[in-house]
């Protein structure tokens, strides 16, 4: 009798609620779709249904899910009425889900969609959208090959002067006469930082030098793998200048990884060491200004290069030279004078050349009204 | 104040002391300070790479391959091995073996940023730099926005002509890199103004805690 009594209050409020839903004239979304996204690892599945239209009554979506044989579950937050799409982000690789969106009237009377069609995340092995940033990285590719293919035909590639650069020798030359160290800090970024990759090129080309001159060269390092990347750099350079004998593994050394504890100990290295040249070199933080002044206090000559845009200000104010963003990538060609890195760095150059074509042309077609530029740096971006 | 926080104010304070201490000149305390942080940050970050990378990146996913016995699961096997590389450094007649893992962490690193570095630092701030001329086109910007715009792409220009490498700078691509070189310094300038401002924050957040907390501390103790 009791169970007779719960069904008929079940159904009745269930007429009631549909008869409500459609008394507001809620329909249910239409044209729902449950995808694969696309260009992803396989961990997503996207949804799409037809956004409501004004005066309709609905106040926003819900979406649930379902595994196969599972119970029907909410997932998110209430999404806004003119919600169209959904991304799942929160399924398991290999599972099928199937989908339904739930419209939520302003009375919170509720009305759900058809439910979709089984549909399991897959990963793609190629990103297309990214194929215009492709052909772009292709053609850039082409250039810089081109020019290298150019160099090493021996055709003579001019570089312009870079201060800071000439005065590597210098600053070399200054220790040697002292008989003091040279302190070379290659930055807090890792191995794949591109300016610690520019920061170890050249600090290849300062240690063919301090193994000439047989100068002591101390390169305290806060990351373990580019400590022995830059061991064997500086071995190699060593090895090449024909000075093995010079080569002290003692004075590439590791401090630590905490950017402060590393600023403190190298601090305290230069305050004690008194280094007659310090080479700043890579990705700086916060830390910069108190390595930059400590050195400047002890006297030394100091090099400071680095794409840290944040940071140059106290380099330019408390070093004697600075490289400024890229012409700290240019400094292994300025400095090696290698074929194939000053080919490298003119193509490069092509690279900026079509930049700046690029921005003339831009603003004279949108000028025009000629969107083109804009819609291509949009595709490839 | 309990016990335990006053030992903490004042083992701060002590180092908080001992590392301005510096600016005097170097001494025992500073010392003292620098390699207790070198020392207590080396140890941290070690037991951080054990439970943050070679327990749940190494360990745990061989573990649950043993156990669970499935083949395709020794796949993980391989970047475990490139990473048992690196320690050929510790015997001199393999160590050329490390550079396998070293060559392959950087071509991985460069694949990753390049792209990301093309997209984010070119091909964005090229399109930034050109779109505003639309809304000039439709009349939409107003006059300081016109001034604005047209200011972006001749600083946009004339600092791109400074870091041109295989160019004479002569004639008027001499002037535009030192218009170029201009727009830097002024660039440089704000930014060390706002740096330097965010830095004394923190220096009085410093002094605040040494004038109110631990002087706090002493008078408590009287």
């Amino acid at each position: 009798m009791i169970k007779t009594t719960q069904w008929i209050v079940v159904t009745l409020v269930l007429c009631l609620s549909v008869s409500v839903a459609f008394s507001q004239g809620l329909a249910p979304p239409s044209n729902v779709t449950a995808v694969d996204t696309p260009n992803d690892d396989g961990s997503s599945i996207t949804i799409k249904w037809d956004a409501a239209v004004e005066g309709s009554g609905i106040s926003g979506y819900q979406i649930l899910r379902r595994i196969a044989d599972g119970e029907l579950e909410t997932i998110g937050a209430l999404l806004p009425a003119d919600a169209a799409t959904y991304v799942d982000s929160a399924i398991e690789k290999g599972t099928a889900y199937t989908y339904i969106v739930r419209a939520v009237g302003e009375t919170e009377a509720t009305v759900d969609s058809e439910q979709t069609p089984l549909v399991e995340g897959t990963g793609e092995w190629f990103h297309t959208g990214k194929i215009p940033l492709l052909i772009a990285m292709l053609l850039f590719s082409a250039a810089i090959l081109w020019n290298i293919y150019d160099a090493r035909s021996g055709k003579d590639i001019f570089v312009r002067r870079i201060p800071g650069l000439e005065a590597v020798d210098e600053a070399i030359g200054r220790a040697t006469e002292m008989g003091r160290s040279i302190l070379y800090s290659t930055g807090m970024a890792g191995v794949s930082g591109v300016a610690t990759i520019a920061s170890m090129t050249i600090l290849g080309q300062v240690a063919r030098r301090t193994a000439d001159y047989e100068t002591a060269l101390r390169v305290p390092c806060r990351d373990p793998i580019v400590l022995n990347v830059v061991r064997e750099m500086v071995k190699t350079a060593y090895l090449e200048e024909g000075r093995p004998d010079a080569y002290n593994e003692d004075d590439i050394f590791f401090i630590t990884e905490s950017q402060f504890a590393y600023a403190a100990g190298v601090e305290g290295m230069m305050l004690r060491e008194k280094p007659a040249a310090i080479f700043l070199q890579g990705t700086f933080y916060a830390e910069s200004l108190i390595l930059a002044e400590t050195g400047n206090s002890v006297g030394a000559i100091q090099i400071a290069g680095t794409d840290s845009e944040h940071q140059l200000p106290f380099f330019i104010a408390a070093c004697d030279y600075t490289l400024i963003g890229e012409e700290l990538y240019a400094a292994s060609a300025y400095l090696s004078r290698e074929p194939m890195l000053l080919g490298s760095l003119r193509g490069q150059d092509w690279g900026k050349l079509l930049i700046f074509a690029a921005i003339v042309l831009g603003v004279v077609l949108e000028l025009s009204g000629v969107s083109w530029i804009t819609t291509l740096l949009q595709r490839v971006s | 104040m309990d016990f335990w926080s006053f030992i903490g104010i004042w083992v701060a304070a002590f180092l908080t002391l001992s590392i301005y201490s510096v600016l005097y000149r170097d001494n025992p305390f500073y010392r003292f300070a620098e390699h207790l942080f070198v020392g207590v940050s080396v140890g941290y970050g070690i037991v951080l790479s054990i439970y943050q990378g070679l327990v749940p990146f190494a360990l745990k996913p061989l573990w649950e391959t043993v156990e669970t016995g499935a083949p395709e699961g020794f796949i993980k096997l391989i970047p475990i091995c490139i990473g048992l590389l690196f320690f050929a450094r510790l015997s001199p007649r393999h160590t050329w073996l490390i550079r396998y893992p070293i060559a392959i962490l950087i071509g991985f690193g460069s694949g990753i940023a390049i792209p990301n570095v093309l997209r984010a630092n070119i091909f964005e701030q090229t399109r930034g730099t050109i779109a505003p001329f639309a809304e000039i086109a439709a009349g939409t910007l107003s006059g300081w926005g016109i001034f604005e715009a047209v200011l972006m792409v001749v600083g946009v220009i004339c600092t791109l002509t400074y870091f041109f490498f295989a160019v004479e700078h002569r004639g008027p691509v001499k002037w535009l890199s030192k218009v170029g070189i201009a727009f830097l310094m002024i660039g440089f300038g704000s930014a060390f103004g706002n740096t330097v401002m965010g830095r004394v924050a923190l220096l009085i957040q410093r002094v605040d805690f040494l004038l109110n907390d631990w002087i706090a501390s002493i008078r408590a103790l009287f």
